[in-house]
């Protein structure tokens, strides 16, 4: 069982005693300890279930490559599920919850799938949930649902606050061990501006833990006089908790910064996501041991030798009292030598090498350890734990050889660069027969904006795996990466560290060699999602060749960990099976992020208040006060209608119409795009914009017009007014105004770059209120001013400028209800006190704050189309019988070229018509008029569509606008609509204009 | 992410800073062209793999649209500039030869 | 008028940095060929101050001009004088091709101040802060978050932003939220 050393863990600190629970029981461990850590101290060896077979599993690893140990941590707003014990920092209060067990950790009724596993082979759903096919909805789906998925959903809003951050540097430095401190130190000498990241709280790596000396000195007191010089450098930043998880295209990287975690009580961002610019991005981060494939060796007790090493050096935590370390190479000797030095048993090391005879294996022997060569494991004895392993020759297919009893296993199967930032971008790698690992190939880095490399891998992660290469192959690449952004190393000695030499390590990928299938079934590679040796080797068998596929078939690589473990040790089954060499299978291809980011680090600020911007009117805050119910349009929010106590929003909407047609109604445009166009060839623009002749209309006066895009479709409409010869102000609609405004500017700087015009945005300059009803121009001379509104000064589509009371005002005399109407202009610090002012002095008049339904009904009555209800990018100024306002005078206007196409001018188009229920009931939205026969996909043919359908207050019915098929031609047939249910809905085709047809009321 | 240099005001700038606008040096076919090259002008592109010629404005920024020469494969930038030309400036061309001396303008 | 209304009139959040809006600010946006003597003659008869470089922001006493595009400036003037400002700047450009407009209501302006104000800066928008990159007398046009803005130094240790005046809220709730105690990043 595993335990806490009384001496020892250079990271924690035994006089600060902190308290967490596990599955709701208490347990206590010490500051600095991980939450592995802390459960190994408290003999917890089973952290977890596995994600197939429900296996119990123990912590395999010390790090992010944990594929095991895996929590859910908090409660309730603060539950996070998936989190790995071995990078979490224990707390005080901290509670964690194991995961994929039920009903409890020790018996899990899943476990049954264990016994089962012979007929959960690869590809099992693929091959058994397809037939029959209905049964995939309703048996088959509900059923995996309930088993997959890896921890549970936290079912609250998370509660704590996330944060980006935008940093600009010559050199991002991922990882600190002794190769991310010296490059670190040759860039921070060289004066680039460096940000160095580690993703644990401690730096100096596995240096520490392995006896290295750096320089004369033990590694520990080089990292701490490293680390205090580089804390003296301006250009330097250093930062702890932060990993670097994912390297993009020119430069960008992404680092992932644990504020948080570990003082959850703070009142700080929990994540902070850095956003990084780089020239160049040096990858410091080390290599990941691999296990071994034999029998057995997922069970709770066997363990990475590393891992194990860590354990006890770092937090004073033995995984066992008998250890047996098994091997392909001299490094997993530093462990038995550990747990020696350690004061506990180490009865033998099996090593698959026909011999061991470097300085670390004799440093064992002195120790009195026994070393057997050429031997493998067989199979490992005890279901909850590890009792006995069973040895056999590594060169045979498994005979018993010899049972030692033991209550651990260390295991190491050697040691492979970390890649991934190499690769994230698009650098190759090749295959290192004496190391047997992917080491970044030089000659093809990942390449930025200027065509050049700009990721450099230094120590460990270039495969530089020996403490004594580490340091100069840093300082060598380091310097030829500052070379690449013009800074000169500063003239340092390479600084040399001095560990035992060792000596190669032997490929092995399977324990014993020839192990019949029995064997093979035992011996996992990932450990995850249950993928063994005979899983990939059944693959290959049934034809799947590239490890692209292999791995989404057997899943090996997939889920939280990304087959950190896994990849190699699958990737040489599958070649081994295919009979090809490992750098012809290829490995799959890293993708960011480097471990799993969480999704409110991702959002950053986005969300609550801030998730988007919502754009506010000058009077947005009247309109909250008085209970506006809203309508989002674009980012802004306008209001649909101010229901009054009791009301519904229909009962509103119709009040506030009727109250409008009646005497008068107030409604805030002031989100209407507003675009001054001005110069010299402003008219000649403007003719180019708009269907319309717009060149011709006089200062003063205001005219309807239309723009299109090139394609010929109806894109934007609204009422320009021209202030002056020189300048036009356009209006647009809410929604298209960027764009609008985008798209002349598009034409201006890109094709009619000579043209002497200026565009500029003036919506928000604005507040703009539409004064409508019959007492319209009564209110607005109670207001009194200069501005002559009379008929005669400013009838239909004119325009005028001057004081409405104190008011700096523009008035246009347009009209979009039928009403007579003004709509009034004021500077936007100015609009909120209009709006009172009309409020005001229309209270005589029952003045009326109407919202955009209201607008839309009586616009609707009217007859007038709206921009994304009768157009939807297919149609036509033409469908819309909107041909008045095509210039026939022009040759040439955006869009009329493709007017001019065979299916536009094609006369049998749908068009717009008016459409009135024989019944007088309101036609639903979206509704097909039908037609005879059916289409090819044997649906039924359709002649024609609702596009605007609402009940009127005004006419109490139902009055609808669609497109029909030669509509216009066919007024008072009766059509069939669809509904969402069986019914069908008869209506007639009418003129679209339902109400004072002839314009008697906009124009008093 | 691409990095793009504003030539107009000299900001190297974020790819979320700017629109993407498509290709670039597009001659406008209007009333009396012929279909097939109102088509073309429209929507026929030839999105090749390598060197492309193409529009981003710098809307979060000074609002104005520029254009790039680009490795649509390598994401290798070979120079940026104004948009007021109707094809690449001669050292945008060297540029790309430069590093590319296989290529030649369609 | 008297009650004239700024975006967010009061707003104020004290924390890494204190955010405050700045009120009613005069705004005139010039749009003209800069490079033209005339131009930059008529710019300096109406405001004072030269036609600046590129991104460069110039201020004679009340008045700064801020180089916005290579055809636009932005006039920074007290609230009540950006109508004269925009009519004598096109009374001083005659009949030469141009636009100059009050835009004042059409912005909101926050004062962000505090030594920490270019980390706070720099967790919503992605141009570079460092000391290096962006110092006095530039104007940097850029994003916040989601939408766009500009910002500039008035001081050391303060940093004026504008932003549309319709986003006002949002960029106050964004930059008070960035401000927050507990985030300081201690990078810049």
């Amino acid at each position: 069982m595993s335990t806490r050393l009384s001496t020892g863990g250079r990271l924690i600190d035994r006089s600060r005693q902190l308290t967490f629970t596990f599955n709701g029981k208490s347990f206590k461990g010490v500051e600095g300890d991980t939450l592995a850590s802390a459960l190994l101290a408290n003999s917890q060896t089973i952290m977890g279930r596995s994600f197939k077979y429900h296996r119990p599993r123990g912590v395999m690893t010390s790090g992010a490559e944990e594929p095991n140990a895996l929590m859910g941590l908090g409660k309730g707003a603060k539950f996070e599920p998936n989190q790995r014990a071995t990078t979490t920092e224990l707390f005080d209060g901290l509670t964690a919850e194991s995961q994929n067990h039920w009903p409890s950790l020790d018996w899990d009724i899943g476990e049954v799938n264990a016994a089962l596993s012979r007929f959960l082979p690869a590809g099992f759903y693929y091959k058994t949930f397809i037939h029959p096919r209905p049964f995939w909805k309703h048996v088959f789906e509900p059923v995996i649902r309930q088993s997959a998925g890896l921890g549970k959903v936290p079912k609250e809003r998370d509660a704590d606050r996330y944060e980006h951050f935008y940093a600009h540097v010559d050199v991002v430095i991922a990882g600190g061990g002794i190769a991310g401190l010296q490059s670190a130190l040759e860039a921070g000498r060289a004066g680039a501006r460096v940000l160095l990241c580690e993703q644990t709280p401690h730096f100096g790596g596995r240096a520490p833990v392995d006896g290295v000396s750096i320089d004369g000195k033990p590694a520990e007191d080089w990292v701490a006089a490293t680390l205090s010089e580089l804390e003296g450098m301006d250009n330097v930043h250093i930062r702890p908790r932060t990993m670097v998880a994912g390297v993009y295209d020119h430069g960008y990287v992404i680092a992932y910064e644990r504020v948080a975690d570990h003082t959850p009580e703070a009142d700080a961002p929990r994540h902070r996501l850095w956003r990084i610019r780089t020239k160049q991005v040096i990858s410091a981060t080390g290599a990941l041991e691999r296990p071994l494939s034999f029998p057995g060796n997922d069970k709770p007790g066997v363990m990475l030798a590393s891992a194990m090493r860590d354990y006890i050096v770092n937090w004073g935590v033995s995984a066992g009292d008998r250890t047996v370390v098994v091997t392909n190479n001299d490094d997993a000797y530093r462990t038995a030598i550990a747990i020696k030095q350690a004061g506990l048993d180490v009865p033998c090391i099996v090593d698959a090498r026909p011999e061991a005879n470097g300085a670390l294996p004799d440093q064992a022997r002195a120790l009195g350890i026994e070393v057997k060569t050429g031997m493998g494991i067989a199979g490992v004895k005890g279901l909850r734990g590890v009792v006995a392993v069973k040895l056999c020759r590594q060169a045979g297919e498994g005979a018993v050889v010899e049972e030692v009893v033991c209550d651990a296993v260390a295991m190491s199967g050697g040691w492979s660069p970390v890649v991934h930032l190499w690769s994230h971008c698009g650098g190759k790698l090749n295959w290192d027969e004496a190391g047997a690992f992917f080491r970044p190939d030089h000659a093809r880095p990942p390449t930025s904006h200027d065509g050049a490399g700009f990721v450099t891998c230094v120590g460990s992660s270039d495969g530089a795996l020996y403490a004594a290469e580490v340091l100069p192959n840093t300082s060598a690449a380091t310097r030829g990466m500052l070379g690449q952004i013009g800074k000169t190393a500063a003239d340092a000695p390479v600084v040399q560290a001095d560990a035992p030499d060792e000596a190669p390590l032997a490929p092995i990928w399977m324990m014993p060699q020839g192990a019949g299938p029995k064997k093979r079934a035992k011996m996992w590679l990932d450990f995850q999602n249950d993928v063994k040796v005979s899983d990939v080797q059944l693959a290959a068998r049934e034809g799947y060749e590239s490890v692209e596929h292999t791995k989404r078939y057997t899943t090996l690589g997939m889920a939280t960990d990304q087959g950190k473990l896994s990849n190699i040790n699958g990737l040489a089954i599958l070649a081994g099976e295919l009979n090809a060499a490992i750098p012809q299978v290829g490995t799959t291809t890293f993708r960011p992020p480097y471990t799993p980011i969480s999704m409110g680090a991702i959002a950053g600020e986005a969300r609550g208040d801030v998730f988007q911007p919502l754009r506010r009117t000058p009077m947005q805050d009247w309109h909250e006060a008085n209970g506006a119910h809203w309508e989002p349009v674009g980012q802004w929010r306008r209001p649909y209608c101010f229901p009054r106590d009791g009301e519904s929003h229909r009962q509103a909407v119709n009040r506030e119409i009727t109250a409008t047609r009646n005497s008068l109604g107030l409604l805030d445009a002031s989100t209407l795009g507003k675009i001054i166009v001005k110069g010299p060839d402003a008219g000649r623009f403007m003719d180019m914009l708009y269907t319309n002749m717009m060149s011709t209309l006089k200062p003063g006066k205001c005219r309807y017009g239309l723009m299109c895009s090139e394609n010929g479709f109806l894109m934007d409409d609204g009422v320009v007014a021209r202030l002056d010869e020189d300048t036009f102000l356009c209006h647009t609609t809410t929604g298209g105004t960027e764009s609008i405004h985008a798209h002349m500017e598009d034409w201006l700087q890109c094709e009619w770059w000579d043209w002497k015009v200026y565009t500029a945005n003036v919506t928000e300059q604005w507040a703009q209120v539409a004064v409508v009803g019959p007492n319209a121009r009564k209110v607005l001379q109670k207001l009194g001013g200069d501005i002559d509104l009379s008929k005669d000064a400013l009838p239909f589509m004119a325009w005028a400028e001057g004081k409405l009371g104190a008011f700096d005002a523009r008035v246009f005399r347009i009209s979009f209800s039928g009403e007579l109407s003004f709509e009034v202009a004021v500077p936007a610090s100015q609009g909120r006190a209009l709006w009172e002012a009309l409020l005001d002095a229309g209270a005589e008049f029952d003045a009326t704050p109407y919202g955009t339904e209201a607008l839309h009904v009586m616009r609707a009555e009217k007859g007038f189309i709206m921009i994304g209800d009768e157009t939807d990018g297919t149609v036509i100024p033409q469908d819309l019988g909107l041909d008045w306002a095509i210039s026939k005078k022009k040759d040439d206007f955006l869009g009329k070229r493709g007017q001019q196409r065979s299916h536009m001018t094609d006369p049998a188009r749908w068009k717009l018509v008016g459409l009135e229920t024989l019944d007088g009931s309101v036609l639903p939205d979206g509704s097909y008029a039908m037609a005879e026969g059916e289409n090819a996909n044997g649906q039924g043919n359709t002649q024609g569509r609702v596009t605007s359908t609402y009940y009127s207050p005004t006419l109490d019915k139902g009055i609808a606008m669609g497109l029909v098929l030669n509509g216009p031609d066919r007024m008072g047939e009766v059509l069939e609509f669809n509904t969402t249910g069986d019914r069908t809905v008869k209506a007639r085709i009418v003129s679209p204009v339902f109400y004072d047809p002839e314009g008697e009321k906009q124009n008093v | 992410m691409l990095l793009l240099e504003c030539p107009y005001c000299g900001v190297k700038a974020d790819e979320t800073e700017l629109t993407p606008g498509g290709e670039a040096h597009l001659k406008r076919f209007g009333p009396g062209s012929t279909d097939e090259a109102f088509e073309e002008y429209l929507f026929l592109r030839p999105n090749p793999k390598g060197v492309h010629f193409e529009r981003w404005r710098h809307a979060h920024g000074c609002g104005k649209w520029f254009l790039a020469a680009r490795d649509t494969a390598t994401l290798e930038v070979f120079g940026t500039y104004t948009a007021q030309t109707t094809e690449p400036p001669e050292h945008i061309i060297d540029a790309i030869r430069a590093k590319r001396p296989d290529w030649s303008q369609a | 008028m008297s009650d004239l209304a700024s975006a967010l009139p009061g707003a104020e959040a004290q924390g890494l940095v204190t955010v405050r809006e700045a009120g009613l600010v005069g705004m005139v946006t010039f749009r003209g060929d800069l490079s033209a003597p005339d131009t930059a003659a008529a710019i300096k008869a109406a405001t004072g101050c030269d036609v600046p470089g590129q991104r460069a922001v110039v201020t004679e006493g009340e008045v700064s001009v801020a180089w916005m595009s290579p055809d636009e400036l932005l006039v920074i003037c007290p609230h009540d004088a950006a109508t004269g400002m925009a009519a004598q700047i096109s009374a001083q450009m005659g009949a030469a091709h141009h636009l100059a407009l009050n835009v004042s209501d059409a912005r909101a302006v926050f004062e962000v101040a505090g030594a920490g104000w270019r980390d706070v800066l720099a967790k919503v928008s992605p141009a570079d802060l460092s000391r290096e990159a962006f110092g006095p007398g530039e104007m940097r046009r850029t994003r916040l978050a989601q939408v766009a803005g500009a910002f500039w130094m008035t001081g050391e240790e303060t940093v004026r932003v504008i932003c549309f005046r319709s986003v006002a809220r949002y960029v106050f709730d964004l930059l008070a939220l960035s401000a927050k105690e507990g985030g300081a990043v201690g990078y810049h």
